[in-house]
């Protein structure tokens, strides 16, 4: 085993924080095996051998969007042929059908729409809270919320009241990408800033709602901006603890503007080991099946990751981007994958109350 | 937090120098740490190449025939002989594909089909010569093919290899080896010839100087002993006549399958090893329990380059091969694809030196360094 890896288990098994320098020697080795074992021993503190799963629907009520980022195959200018806007009634209906399949969560993000106002976002929170009052909506990045405070003129923290007061439960952590500002600058220069999206969710956080964080790599990033990217996640969190899970996006290459092949199994677990080991205050390390395909999703259960994402049932972004797996996993078909991993499954809701628990074998207690 | 501490480094050590009895290859299987296991496979790999290299090869798989009397459960590619979709290759289209292959930088074609009911040894040594027309390594017919020309020309298994030795087969893969176990072959491959019969092509092509691979297709209906057996049962072979060149274990694809739909199937699923994590533990003790073979291959044809690359730490030195066409795998719904390129820069990206193969044998003697 190298010093460094020797000196960083050292580290883990008497619970100390790891260093910006320790996190880059965790994407920089290839004792696989030993990063594994450290981030399983990491996560099994924390998580025992629960992994949890949610039954959700994702919903993307458009993809015109004012910011083109190169890495991004789902955006569409408002005159593209493919750019769609769903009516409220489309929007209803897919939450209608996800209430049916017994789903706790809608997860609707979608494109800054130049004409859309903010207040159709806010009759839809409302709309669906009336109809689905069961359904927990957990809805736009921090990207979006900043561009509504655009549109609106509104303080961050008066945009992220009113939706609150609509219905709005939960932020996802999508828009993060890398934050170090000359990786941004090349990637998606239209986008908000890495400082702003951290301010945006420590507005979220203290406007007393959850979210959580996500880091796209696999394109132009360097090692050192994955690290730089950690840091300023861990230390927002030190301050908010308003983050629930941090959850890597492997990059999908195709119809996009960056040329780079997709990650490799190595690179998918690496990310999600080293965030588990270096984000020593994240309770959730989330392995989203649609990204990594459903195989290393499992395999990644040991290597520091105790949350499989859910059902998504329609998947439009990555799959834009030439994600190869499906769009949809039924609970049996998750279910089964996790104990086969030696895992216990858990169902949870949007934010990590046990809806039902699956004993080794059998049917679940409620 | 390592076999020392956990107690299973001397069962593990044990496996290795071949004398765990099959329960205890079934704990090592089912409860050792997956850790555990992958680091004593990853010992034996860099024992046998301590260069870290891991080779490749650029070949193409093609199936000559679909038409197969056999009718195995578990296999979404065969055809009875008047379906609609029945296929025989002609001479010509197969000069063509080889021609392609040359072309693309092959150096081998991985020859295999169907038990075709006319087919004799006749037909098997035309092809044969078809093939070798061309300046091509030829592997092909697998033991249940050695045996159907054998049955069908009322030859011996040794003459029958003598002859597709004769007329330029260079080596023999190890398929239709599927489980050792002839329980397990009753029940998902009746008509398929027995354990004992796949073992006596391997040890009359070894003797006849012909080297081979074994396989073992896990994730249907067998026990985790069954696995054991297998792997047993392989190394004890080996022993014997140290003709083969690579273990390659690949898991059962269920789609379009009969099995599939068989619920026997469905309960062997949930405690089987049909699933990734599954497959890097056999995969981890297929490395553990064959130290006198020398190469183990990941098989990315049916888990994907990412789980494939996650392989090459828990034992595997090979990466097989281009393919450039598959129909087996992709009969049962999947459909990875890798180029060389890819396969390149998957085994650089995990560390290791990238080295094509040249030959079927022996593997990294014969490979060249990708530099």
């Amino acid at each position: 085993m190298e010093t460094d890896i020797r000196r960083i288990r050292d580290k883990v098994e008497a619970g100390e924080r790891l260093s910006e320098t320790d996190a880059l020697a965790l994407y920089r080795t290839r004792d696989v095996l030993a990063v594994g074992e450290m981030a399983a021993l990491a996560n099994r503190r924390t998580n025992g051998d629960r992994v949890y799963f949610i039954v959700n629907r994702h919903v993307n009520p458009t993809n015109i969007c004012v910011n083109r980022c190169k890495f991004c195959a789902f955006s569409k200018g408002k005159d593209e042929p493919l750019a769609y806007t769903m009516t409220m009634d489309e929007i209803l209906r897919r939450a209608e059908e996800a209430q049916a399949q017994r789903a706790t969560e809608l997860h609707i993000v979608g494109g800054l729409h130049p004409d859309l106002p903010f207040d159709f976002y806010l009759l839809m929170l409302r709309s669906l809270r009336e109809r689905f009052p069961s359904l927990h909506v957990q809805a736009f990045t921090a990207v979006e919320i900043d561009y509504f405070a655009k549109i609106t003129g509104l303080p961050l923290s008066g945009v992220i009241a009113q939706l609150k007061a609509a219905g709005l439960g939960s932020l996802p952590g999508g828009g993060a990408e890398i934050f170090a500002p000359e990786i941004r600058n090349e990637i998606c220069p239209e986008k908000i800033s890495g400082d702003r999206w951290l301010e945006v969710m420590e507005a979220v956080h203290a406007a007393g709602l959850r979210s959580n964080a996500t880091m796209l790599y696999g394109h132009v990033e360097t090692l050192e901006s994955r690290v730089d990217h950690l840091r300023r996640l861990r230390t927002l969190q030190d301050r908010t603890g308003g983050f629930q899970s941090f959850i890597p996006l492997a990059f999908h290459p195709k119809n996009t503007e960056i040329a780079k092949g997709y990650t490799t199994g190595l690179e998918d677990l690496l990310a999600l080991a080293v965030g588990r080991l270096y984000l020593d205050n994240f309770r959730h390390i989330k392995s989203f099946w649609i990204m990594v395909g459903p195989k290393l999703a499992q395999i990644s259960l040991h290597f520091g990751v105790d949350d499989i994402d859910g059902t998504v049932v329609e998947e439009k972004i990555t799959h834009a981007a030439g994600a190869q797996a499906g769009q949809e996993m039924s609970v049996a078909e998750l279910v089964t994958m996790i104990r086969q991993a030696g895992k216990i499954p858990v169902e949870r809701d949007t934010l990590y109350n046990v809806v039902r628990e699956w004993p080794a074998e059998g049917q679940p207690t409620a | 937090m390592n076999g020392h501490a956990t107690g299973w480094r001397d069962l593990l050590e044990r496996a290795e120098r071949g004398s765990a009895t099959v329960a205890e290859g079934v704990r090592l299987l089912r409860e050792a740490p997956l850790f555990d296991l992958g680091r004593a496979a990853d010992a034996v790999r860099g024992r046998l190449h301590p260069g870290g290299v891991v080779t490749y090869i650029v070949d193409r798989n093609i199936n000559y025939t679909n038409v197969c009397s056999c009718g195995c459960s578990f296999c979404a590619f065969y055809r009875e002989q008047d379906a609609p979709d029945a296929y025989v290759l002609s001479e010509g289209e197969l000069s063509a594909k080889i021609v392609d292959t040359i072309a693309a930088g092959g150096v081998r074609v991985l020859l295999q089909g169907g038990l075709h009911p006319d087919w004799g040894i006749d037909e098997a040594v035309r092809l044969v010569g078809t093939v070798k027309r061309h300046p091509i390594l030829l592997h092909g017919f697998s033991p249940p093919e050695i045996w159907h020309f054998a049955h069908r020309s009322r030859m011996t298994i040794g003459e029958v290899i003598a002859r597709l030795k004769d007329a330029g087969l260079d080596s023999i893969p190890g398929g239709g080896a599927e489980i050792l176990d002839d329980d397990v072959r009753r029940r998902i491959s009746p008509k398929k010839i027995g354990w004992e019969q796949w073992a006596a092509v391997m040890r009359e092509a070894h003797r006849q100087g012909l080297r081979t691979s074994a396989t073992m297709m896990f994730g249907s209906v067998e026990t985790p002993g069954a696995i054991v057996a297998h792997l047993q049962r392989v190394r004890a072979l080996q022993e014997e006549t140290g003709g083969f060149t690579a273990f390659i274990p690949w898991m059962f694809q269920p789609g379009n399958s009969a099995l599939s739909r068989d619920p026997r199937f469905g309960e062997a699923l949930a405690s089987g090893f049909g699933h990734a994590v599954g497959y890097l533990r056999v995969l981890a003790l297929s490395r553990i329990l064959l130290p006198n073979v020398p190469t183990v291959q990941v098989s990315w044809v049916t888990m994907g380059a990412k789980v494939a690359q996650v392989g090459l730490f828990f034992g595997a030195d090979d990466f097989g091969s281009t393919m450039m066409e598959e129909n087996v795998v992709a009969s049962a719904g999947v459909s990875f694809r890798m180029s060389e390129a890819e396969i390149v820069a998957t085994i650089r990206d995990a560390g290791f030196i990238a080295a094509r193969r040249t030959s079927t044998g022996g593997g990294h003697s014969s490979a060249e360094r990708k530099s």
